[in-house]
């Protein structure tokens, strides 16, 4: 098949390229049972023989695991199916299209690097704000020591399923990470290793991620909508009643610049 | 940040911290955008006798009662703050939420979201106009500054005016607008979403968000053809 491309090329900060424009490529030899990255391959390779330098684009796992690759196809996140990652996207899924336009996730939090490729860090930084749970060192525990309900166990799993890729606050009309944020807040309120620092850890998350630069959450659904992991609103409403018994409910100790957690050698975050 | 509260003016400083995260915003947003709401019922109902038959005579009685009652004094209080908080707050997180994204993407889709959500500022600023001009040709007019007219006289020269009442029909279907995102995103934003209760949240905002404004709509209509009907 043949496609039109126009991808964003950016160049880093110090170069000339820093502002940034769309770029149009022309591929005739494209096998619709490519994946959408093996299209992207296909083009730097053409790029390289030519002389030109490649689109730098994020990708690592190629099978939808492990949210690196993203990028925004023609207004989509991931592109236009829905529960899927850009590296499952396969061309037969873009015949209907001629002309693909692809750019970068667009968020304030997250700076573009090189053409395709952001800077997500702001992830890192909001994770380390509250995204753990803080357990003693020392045997493992038994398995079963700590009962909990299967519809809890299954619900506290979905959360779990965020890859961190960002589609969400990219797909959000204020560049958001409310969907991201709530899934973290979720799955660690729902299990009783993450309750008692439920309090502490919803504002000092919270806190985080405003101070990165994301936008508000409005409600649209966007994220909901083009999640790879079907991650739901449901959760945002999990956070927002979370925030709620914090403001309303948690001892002034609780308070994160109160809150005196992770002191000594006997005590380790355990990441998400 | 220090919850120690030493002193009573430091009593709300809890509050004034909990609005200020974006969740706190956004609390405050649905919960005096639900007060908004159940107030634009109130209003409508007061509305409604206007499309009794009596030359404005109950309509008249009522607003008199409005304007002399002491608890509606106290209520008035609430609502203005309502207004302007919901206005303040709105337009904040527009502006925060604008900047939030930087570049714009070159291609958007219009699937992902409700055009509605999207736009609220956009109805919300047009609803501010209305409620400026709303303020001044009824609330200024008869509660500062004690017109001449009776308050069924006011409206009925009001909607004389085929402008007025066109704007005021626009701002009606704009009104729906906002709703239709508005009324079930409070709900959301109180952190009440379950497959129980949340269809029927959905269903009655529709039903809210076309009848309300499809109601306060009908009235100067009414009033148009009752005046061809007496002439």
């Amino acid at each position: 098949m043949e496609i039109t491309l126009k991808i964003w090329r950016q160049g880093s900060q110090e170069s000339k390229k820093a502002k940034g424009a769309f770029e149009t490529y022309k591929l005739n030899d494209i096998q619709e049972d490519m994946s959408f990255l093996e299209m992207l391959d296909v083009l730097n390779e053409k790029l390289l023989h030519e002389g030109f330098e490649p689109v730098a684009f994020s990708h690592d796992c190629r099978e939808g695991i492990c949210g690196s690759c993203g990028v925004v196809i023609n207004g989509r996140a991931h592109g236009p199916l829905k529960g899927i990652t850009t590296c499952q996207l396969h061309m037969r899924h873009l015949k209907k299209f001629t002309t693909l336009v692809i750019e970068p996730w667009r968020a304030k939090a997250f700076p573009v690097i090189k053409d395709l490729v952001v800077d997500r860090s702001a992830f890192d930084r909001i994770l380390q704000a509250g995204g753990y749970i803080s357990v003693n060192t020392g045997g493992v525990p038994d398995a079963n020591s700590i009962l909990i309900g299967k519809h809890i166990a299954d619900e506290a799993f979905v959360a779990a399923s965020c890859i961190g890729c960002g589609a969400c606050v990219a797909a959000c009309p204020n560049a958001s990470a409310n969907l991201f944020v709530s899934a973290k807040i979720s799955h660690l309120a729902l299990l009783p290793q993450g309750q008692p620092e439920k309090h502490h850890r919803v504002e000092s998350i919270l806190k985080a991620m405003d101070k990165e630069g994301f936008g508000n959450c409005s409600n649209a659904g966007a994220c909901e909508y083009e999640c790879p992991k079907g991650i739901t609103l449901k959760n945002i409403a999990k956070l927002n009643r979370e925030y709620f018994e914090a403001v309303f409910s948690a001892s002034l100790e609780e308070h994160p610049t109160h809150a005196h957690h992770g002191k000594g050698d006997e005590s380790m975050h355990v990441g998400h | 940040m220090s919850y120690q509260i030493k002193n009573y003016k430091n009593s709300l400083r809890w509050l004034t911290d909990a609005v200020s995260l974006s969740t706190g915003k956004k609390y405050l947003m649905g919960f005096t955008g639900f007060f908004l709401i159940m107030f634009l019922m109130v209003h409508l109902f007061g509305n409604m006798l206007l499309l009794k038959h009596d030359g404005g005579l109950a309509f008249n009685a009522y607003s008199k009662s409005l304007l002399t009652n002491v608890l509606i004094r106290v209520i008035e209080i609430f609502l203005f703050a309502g207004f302007i908080l919901h206005i303040i707050f709105g337009i904040t997180v527009s502006i925060q939420n604008k900047n939030a994204r930087g570049k714009q993407y070159a291609v958007k889709s219009n699937i992902t979201s409700s055009f509605f959500s999207r736009h609220m500022i956009e109805t919300g600023s047009f609803i501010l106009i209305f409620l400026l001009i709303h303020l001044k040709t009824f609330f200024y007019a008869h509660r500062i500054m004690d017109s001449n007219l009776t308050m069924y006289e006011s409206v009925v020269m009001a909607f004389q005016n085929i402008y007025y009442t066109g704007f005021y029909v626009f701002i009606m279907i704009l009104l729906s607008f906002h709703l239709m995102h508005g009324f079930q995103s409070a709900f959301q934003s109180f952190g009440l979403n379950h497959n129980k209760y949340s269809p029927l949240i959905k269903i009655i905002g529709l039903f809210y968000a076309v009848v309300v404004p499809g109601l306060f709509a009908l009235i100067p209509f009414y009033i148009y053809m009752e005046k061809i009907t007496l002439q």
